[in-house]
């Protein structure tokens, strides 16, 4: 059954490799957004707690957040090479 | 005062030198498919993208409104030869060079490429034209402000001076003086150079009919390494005993940590230049698929498709075009960051943080 569901990709798309990375792209986005989120929704609480620290909070929200999106673009750049190569 | 002007110079030459080269080797093949098709009506997402995010020979600001760059060659046998990207448009031989998805080869008569004979290419190309507008423009930017501060000393500052010195004082309250301690004048130059550098070209890349220069991956490449050579070159004993004995760890697992933190070594530079062309590049190719939905519309239903969907289209663009603003200034700002937080770990002294984690012996104090 699934290797009916492939081939039918694979006459599709010409590459079963190409859907591999499309799907790896999209994981990759999710991972991303629930990181983000967490973060963001910690430092909303932060904030909530102790106004007057909300800019250190805020620096703090900034700099994890992208360490965290460059996680996302190196599973991101991979799919790219897998694609288009 | 001189010589602080000379070694800015001297850095945004050597990062223009260094991306002469490898500038051209971001070149992809997509499985034959050429990107001219004026002929037919078809539109070509892929190409029309990879066109826009690619270096190129000749610099197009818009559809038949090109710049030809001058492609510089060197060989051993012919020397130097110096002429217009323009003739090697469409796949034209000219002077036994015949351009092959960017990479130049030398042709025989027939068309066949010669074999062993090595061409080295110095040409100018967009990404390089583009790092040359960027340098003139902050040179000339930065110059005007240094001889603004050197005349009205004590005054206060005007014009672009006053527009600049707060980001400049924020780079080094916030950045380099929190990160690098006592110590922070003699990197402070190089945070700024990389701070105003990043976020210039990140800037210029979003203008329409613009170079991806950021999104070069060989030029946040020679950046990367930059950062990497100024932090190991700098680095003190107590950086180097860290990489070898990590402080609290117990002997058995010395062999799993030393191979970590070597790998980390080489990890934190790869990352900052992942993390800067990735961000970019991947910026440009959102706008530029959202745009490319209104031509796909077109080919689908007619002309009135296309324009209606460019209704919704256009709105969410210029959105699109706000957080890529954002982002431009975060990743220069994430870069400079990282980055002297990288020479801070290296040039700190052995301090109160690295005791407390467990106990580490008689011997240590």
């Amino acid at each position: 059954m699934l290797a009916f569901l492939l081939s039918i990709l694979l006459e599709a798309t010409g590459s079963v490799a190409v859907m591999g990375a499309a799907i790896g792209a999209g994981l990759a986005a999710i991972g991303a957004g629930l990181g983000i989120g967490r973060i963001g929704g910690s430092a909303m609480e932060g904030i909530a707690r102790q106004p007057e620290a909300a800019g250190r909070i805020q620096t703090a929200m900034l700099i994890i957040a992208a360490l965290i999106e460059a996680v996302a673009l190196f599973a991101a750049v991979i799919c790219l090479l897998v694609a288009l190569a | 005062m001189i010589r602080s002007v000379v070694n800015r110079i001297l850095i945004v030459t050597a990062l223009f030198l260094s991306s002469l080269g490898p500038a051209t080797a971001q070149e992809h093949t997509l499985d034959g498919q050429e990107t001219h098709q004026e002929k037919k009506e078809k539109f070509n997402v892929g190409d029309m993208i990879m066109h826009h995010i690619r270096d190129d020979r000749g610099w197009e600001f818009a559809h038949g409104v090109t710049l030809p760059l001058p492609v510089i060659l060197y060989s051993a046998d012919r020397g130097l030869e110096v002429f217009s990207s323009s003739r090697l448009d469409h796949g034209a031989i000219y002077n036994n060079y015949k351009s092959d998805h960017g990479h130049l080869h030398r042709v025989d008569e027939a068309g066949k490429p010669v074999e062993g004979v090595h061409v080295y290419d110095f040409s100018i190309t967009k990404n390089v034209a583009s790092l040359m507008l960027s340098a003139i423009i902050l040179i000339s930017i930065f110059l005007t402000v240094a001889n603004g501060y050197k005349n009205n000393k004590g005054k206060a500052p005007k014009g672009i001076q006053a527009f600049l010195e707060p980001i400049v004082l924020f780079v080094r309250d916030e950045i380099a003086k929190p990160n690098l301690g006592p110590g922070y004048e003699k990197y402070l130059p190089y945070l700024l150079t990389l701070f105003f550098f990043i976020l210039t070209n990140n800037l210029l890349g979003l203008l329409p009919g613009a170079a991806n220069l950021t999104g070069n991956i060989a030029v946040t490449l020679v950046l990367a390494i930059i950062t990497f050579l100024i932090v190991n070159l700098n680095g003190n004993k107590t950086y180097w005993s860290h990489l070898i004995r990590p402080t609290g760890v117990p002997i058995l697992l010395l062999p799993i940590m030393i191979p970590v933190e070597i790998v980390g070594l080489f990890m934190k530079p790869f990352s900052l230049m992942i993390r800067l062309f990735a961000n970019i590049t991947a910026g440009h190719i959102i706008i530029l698929s959202l745009i490319s939905l209104i031509f796909i519309a077109n080919n689908l239903g007619g002309t009135a498709t296309g324009w209606g969907i460019s209704l919704i289209v256009a709105p969410f663009t210029i959105f699109m075009n706000l957080i890529e603003l954002l982002v431009a200034f975060l990743q220069a700002f994430i870069f400079t960051l990282l980055t002297s937080m990288y020479i801070g770990g290296a040039i700190e002294e052995h301090g109160d943080a690295d005791h407390g984690m467990g106990y580490d012996g008689p011997a240590a104090h």
